[in-house]
């Protein structure tokens, strides 16, 4: 088993095992529903972090749009499910609102990648923001409706649709979305951080992962020796989009309401889900599960300290960010390990 | 490579900044909402006392609401409101012999956190939700309570999905009936003709209002010269807005908003030399306590709400007595609401003769059917009543801004 395996094989095993203990805990009755009610948006938070960690970390571009594609999955998964809410049963709608949601968001990421690609660095990473931000107004501003009469759409009001009584408005402007069938579980988040983390890891291990990264790396020699940039780029910057998208579906379907607000889904979300990644490790992918988890629960489970709470998570996050990354830290960590591994660290050294 | 480190390296420390800054603003908004600084989670009631020690023996209730953040004015209203009510309830005796606890939790209205905050008062042991204080968090959450059936009725979520499960109830109007309501009102006492209109197309509280007001409008023959929407994420500049209704030649303001952006809205009319009549609803509630705002703006402002702290009977004197000398603030409109849902859990478990030991599932039915049953005379109303769906019955008072006081309209 090559090394790349094991690691990879290592990510699967650590998402299932804990799955399981929280799956015997809950089945047990020792976790509180406080802590049963963060596993789904946690795990979410999870799913955005590895779409992100593709962009940023194998692609190599930054994007602060990611709160927007799941923006996207969260809304176009709700219409339909609310659509279907009568017609489909529970399972069945769930995994064709997932794929509808996931589609549709790959959609508009491939084509928000169109212009956005054709730029570098930081200004990639404005244009994202940007693109972000108009979805979110666009969501704002949508009035959507279905009567027996068939669809009917206002960027005015809601009386503007006129409906017909037997009519339904599925977004209200910026009041958004309300009754979404409530589909997701614990179980099915996990499976899908398991399909994201196994697309992000095949990805980075197959041909066109090598492409891309040789990209990241240095443009002009995988230019020069016959790569097609901007195919590659397409295709990591749309497969990002898609499991942010797939985030935004579990998003939607564990609370019955959702507006298109900055709170949840504006670019201080992007710069989060960021968060996320840089502290877990810019193309680390087990690292961007893992940190995505501890810095979701991290300000719930802190509830007890009342309004502190925000000022300690940002210490927090200061704090793990400079034991983590900064080079004096992991110098004197590297000291450390030595001290207890002597002969492993050896071996590392000499690779 | 190096390039995008040194990007990273400055979205990251300005990202850090962000939050740190975020943290600190929220704390800072919490504080003036909240001079006396009592904090989230707070219990009072029945836990000191001798008679709560033996397990099982107190009713648990729990609050729901931003205690900080943008809106902590009203969450700690609420808050502070059942406490008042549990303080009192406890002092005579409790609900059917049982004494009262009560425990609040912090929502920042988030719908996502206020459903954290119901799963954290589950595991407290809450029999009975009052809450959540506002409307997109009362929504996400009663599709908790409706699964769990527990029992809730809401002081102040007001958009009309609030109640559409069972098990819900609420003590405010429905959105809708206040837009209705303040029309008919402007009619009846013939305030204005030309109106104008600024409402926040973000919020589902200020749209169900807007809605409501334009259809009643025209049934009652008034015009609405100008209907202008702004949004959470451009609520503070209104200079077009109220260009737009001076050029209409508005004479009187309707704004179905909350009271920050009301604050900025006078200012910037004053500055403007443009004096309508401001008509608001209950969101307004709360404008006399904005920090720097000059109160004489607000002089003759109306607005449509169920509750005047200086209304002249034993109720509502003794409650704002014990509320200043406790808080050392006026009590608004939430915290009467959520007095009042308070006495309405008394009530209906006094009817239905409730224990603390049974499940929080027979309460809840137990408890519905009771709703329909009690007559309160409250803080909100002379005397109110529940339909089964969910909705109170009473009537609506005018109160008017005087000398920087709320004075009941005539």
């Amino acid at each position: 088993m090559t090394k790349e395996k094991k690691r990879t094989l290592t990510t699967y095993a650590i998402v299932i095992a804990a799955w399981a203990v929280i799956e015997i805990l809950m089945r047990a009755g020792l976790l509180s529903s406080h802590l049963q009610g963060l596993l789904v948006p946690m795990v979410y938070y999870a799913i955005t972090a590895v779409a992100l960690n593709i962009c940023v970390g194998i692609l190599g571009e930054l994007s602060l749009g990611h709160a927007g594609f799941m923006c996207v999955g969260a809304f176009s998964s709700a219409l339909f499910s609310l659509l279907t809410a009568d017609v489909l049963p529970g399972g069945l709608r769930f995994f064709l609102a997932l794929v509808i949601g996931t589609a549709v968001t790959a959609l508009i990421g491939f084509l928000i990648g169109i212009p956005v690609l054709r730029l570098n660095g930081d200004y990639l990473a404005i244009v994202t923001l940007a693109f972000g931000e108009i979805i979110k107004n666009l969501l704002n501003a949508i009035y959507f409706g279905v009567d027996s009469a068939g669809v009917h759409v206002s960027m005015q009001n809601q009386m503007a649709l006129g409906l017909q009584p037997d009519g339904q408005t599925l977004i209200n402007g910026a009041m958004g979305v309300t009754g979404i069938p409530h589909d997701s579980n614990f179980t099915l988040s996990v499976v899908l951080l398991l399909l994201a983390l196994f697309i992000a890891q095949n990805l980075i291990h197959s041909k066109q992962g090598r492409a891309i990264m040789s990209i990241r790396d240095n443009r002009i020699a995988a230019q020069s020796i016959g790569i097609n940039v901007v195919r590659y780029k397409m295709m990591a910057f749309t497969i990002s989009a898609a499991i942010a998208g797939m985030a935004g579906v579990l998003f939607s379907h564990n609370i019955s309401t959702i507006q298109a607000t900055s709170q949840y889904f504006g670019y201080n979300v992007s710069i989060l889900i960021l968060v996320y990644v840089v502290l877990g490790g810019i193309g680390n992918i087990r690292g961007s599960v893992i940190a995505a988890c501890i810095l979701y629960l991290l300000p719930e489970l802190l509830r007890g300290l009342n309004k502190y709470r925000m000022l300690i998570y940002s210490i927090v996050l200061i704090v793990v960010m400079i034991v983590n990354w900064a080079p004096a830290a992991i110098e004197k960590r590297e000291k450390l390990a030595a001290k207890f591994h002597p002969a492993k660290s050896a071996e590392k050294k000499e690779a | 490579m190096k390039n995008f480190k040194k990007v990273m390296g400055v979205m990251m420390a300005s990202a850090m900044t962000a939050s740190v800054l975020a943290g600190c603003g929220s704390t800072k908004s919490a504080a003036t909402a909240d001079t006396q600084s009592a904090a989230a989670g707070t219990e009072t009631g029945a836990a000191s006392t001798d008679s709560a020690a033996a397990a099982g023996g107190t009713f648990k209730i729990g609050t729901i609401g931003p205690l900080t953040g943008d809106n902590a004015a009203y969450g700690l209203a609420v808050q502070y409101g059942a406490e008042i009510a549990v303080d009192e309830i406890n002092k005579n005796g409790g609900i059917n012999g049982y004494q009262v606890e009560l425990k609040s939790e912090d929502d920042e209205t988030d719908n996502q956190k206020s459903v954290n905050a119901y799963n954290t008062l589950k595991d407290w042991g809450m029999q009975f939700l009052d809450g959540s204080t506002t409307s997109a968090c009362a929504i996400a959450v009663a599709d908790y309570t409706k699964q769990d059936n527990m029992f809730q009725i809401t002081p102040s979520g007001s958009a009309p999905d609030c109640v559409k499960n069972d098990n819900v109830f609420r003590v405010c109007f429905a959105d809708p009936a206040q837009g209705t309501a303040s029309a008919q009102y402007i009619a009846a006492h013939k305030l204005g003709t030309k109106i104008g209109i600024i409402y926040d197309s973000s919020d589902v509280y200020s749209n169900g209002i807007y809605q409501a007001f334009v259809q009643e409008a025209q049934k009652q023959g008034l015009t609405v010269v100008s209907q202008e929407a702004f949004t959470a994420d451009s609520k503070t500049d209104f200079s077009v807005q109220l260009q737009k209704a001076k050029d209409g030649g508005a004479d009187l303001l309707f704004l179905p908003i909350y009271y920050q952006q009301a604050a900025l809205i006078f200012q910037q009319a004053d500055k403007m030399g443009y004096k309508p009549l401001y008509f608001g609803c209950d969101g307004f509630d709360g404008i006399l306590t904005v920090k720097n705002f000059d109160t004489s703006l607000a002089e003759g402002a109306m607005l449509l709400t169920p509750f005047a702290a200086d209304a002249q009977d034993d109720l509502t004197q003794n409650f704002v007595k014990a509320y200043e000398a406790k808080y050392n603030l006026t009590p608004n409109q939430f915290a009467a609401d959520s007095y009042d849902a308070i006495y309405a859990i008394k009530a209906a478990a006094e009817k239905a003769n409730l224990t603390p030991d049974m499940s929080v599932s027979d309460i809840c039915d137990k408890m519905k059917e009771a709703m329909t049953q009690i007559t309160l005379k409250g803080l909100t109303s002379e005397k109110m009543t529940w339909e089964a769906t969910g909705e109170p019955n009473k009537e609506p008072k005018a109160v008017v801004i005087k000398d920087g006081k709320y004075v009941s309209a005539q």
